[in-house]
């Protein structure tokens, strides 16, 4: 399969850059991040607050089976230029990552397609690094859970 | 216990971990590996067994000394941490355009 989504960490730098073509018009490509019905979608997880303008906020929360929070997330917008770019700061809450300032930027391929850019910028390499590990910690947990989960029955 | 070692269970411990970074510049000896952790030397030692029952490590006889070092290509199959993080967004981004293929449809 291709790899269509790009990502870029160069090393001792604190930000990591996101490229991806998308087989959609760019109206369409932004829509997806403006209106809270779709970002729930694709992103699984709650909207509780999304206000797509300049000084508004946004606020995202996921629970589990169970119903407890496992991840809450929010921000403030500094720009939002329809099928053009958003500037916003995202928060983890209850990570140890900090805030970073991210800046998102829509562009017009052909009429039909369009290619996002997402340049996170974190307060340090380290918090940077830290982040980028976690889906990779969570593999290994994962990994570690079936092993154990195979070793049970093996018992 | 006969299973396979497989080298993200013997990445998921943090002594390993700190003991492929040491011997990541230089090949040591188990002596000199186990210098640097607080670890008792039969701990250290298992660990190595383990990295080098899943090949991470390479053993080399120099004299009367085995040294260890790291095995870059089984090191390759882990080197590159961004690539879940990376899956994470392609798996979000193909669901993104499959969302809003089905929007455009609906139109």
């Amino acid at each position: 399969m291709e790899r269509k989504t790009k990502v870029d960490a160069e090393n001792g730098k604190q930000e990591i850059r996101i490229t991806r073509e998308f087989d959609l018009p760019v109206e369409l490509l932004f829509r997806a991040h403006a209106e809270p019905e779709i970002v729930e979608q694709w992103m699984g997880t709650k909207v509780l607050k999304f206000e797509t303008r300049k000084y508004g906020g946004y606020q995202f929360e996921s629970s589990d089976a169970q119903g407890n929070v496992v991840f809450k997330a929010n921000g403030t917008i500094h720009e939002f230029v329809p099928n053009q770019k958003i500037t916003r700061t995202f928060e983890m809450e209850n990570a140890p990552f900090g805030v970073q300032l991210e800046f998102l930027e829509f562009e017009k391929i052909t009429d039909e397609t369009s290619q996002l850019k997402m340049q996170s910028v974190f307060r340090s390499v380290e918090l940077r690094d830290q982040l980028l590990k976690l889906p990779f910690a969570q593999g290994i947990n994962f990994a570690h859970d079936r092993l154990e989960e195979i070793a049970g029955k093996l018992r | 216990m006969n299973l396979r070692r497989d080298v993200f269970q013997a990445i998921a411990d943090p002594t390993r971990r700190a003991i492929l970074v040491l011997v990541a510049s230089q090949s040591m000896t188990a002596g000199a590996i186990a210098a640097n952790f607080d670890t008792a030397r039969p701990t250290v030692s298992k660990h190595l067994q383990i990295l080098t029952e899943c090949q991470l490590l390479e053993q080399k006889q120099t004299g009367r000394e085995i040294y260890y070092s790291l095995n870059p290509k089984k090191m390759k199959e882990i080197a590159d941490f961004i690539e879940p993080f990376r899956k994470m967004w392609d798996d979000r981004f193909n669901k993104l355009e499959a969302v809003m293929k089905k929007y455009k449809a609906k139109k």
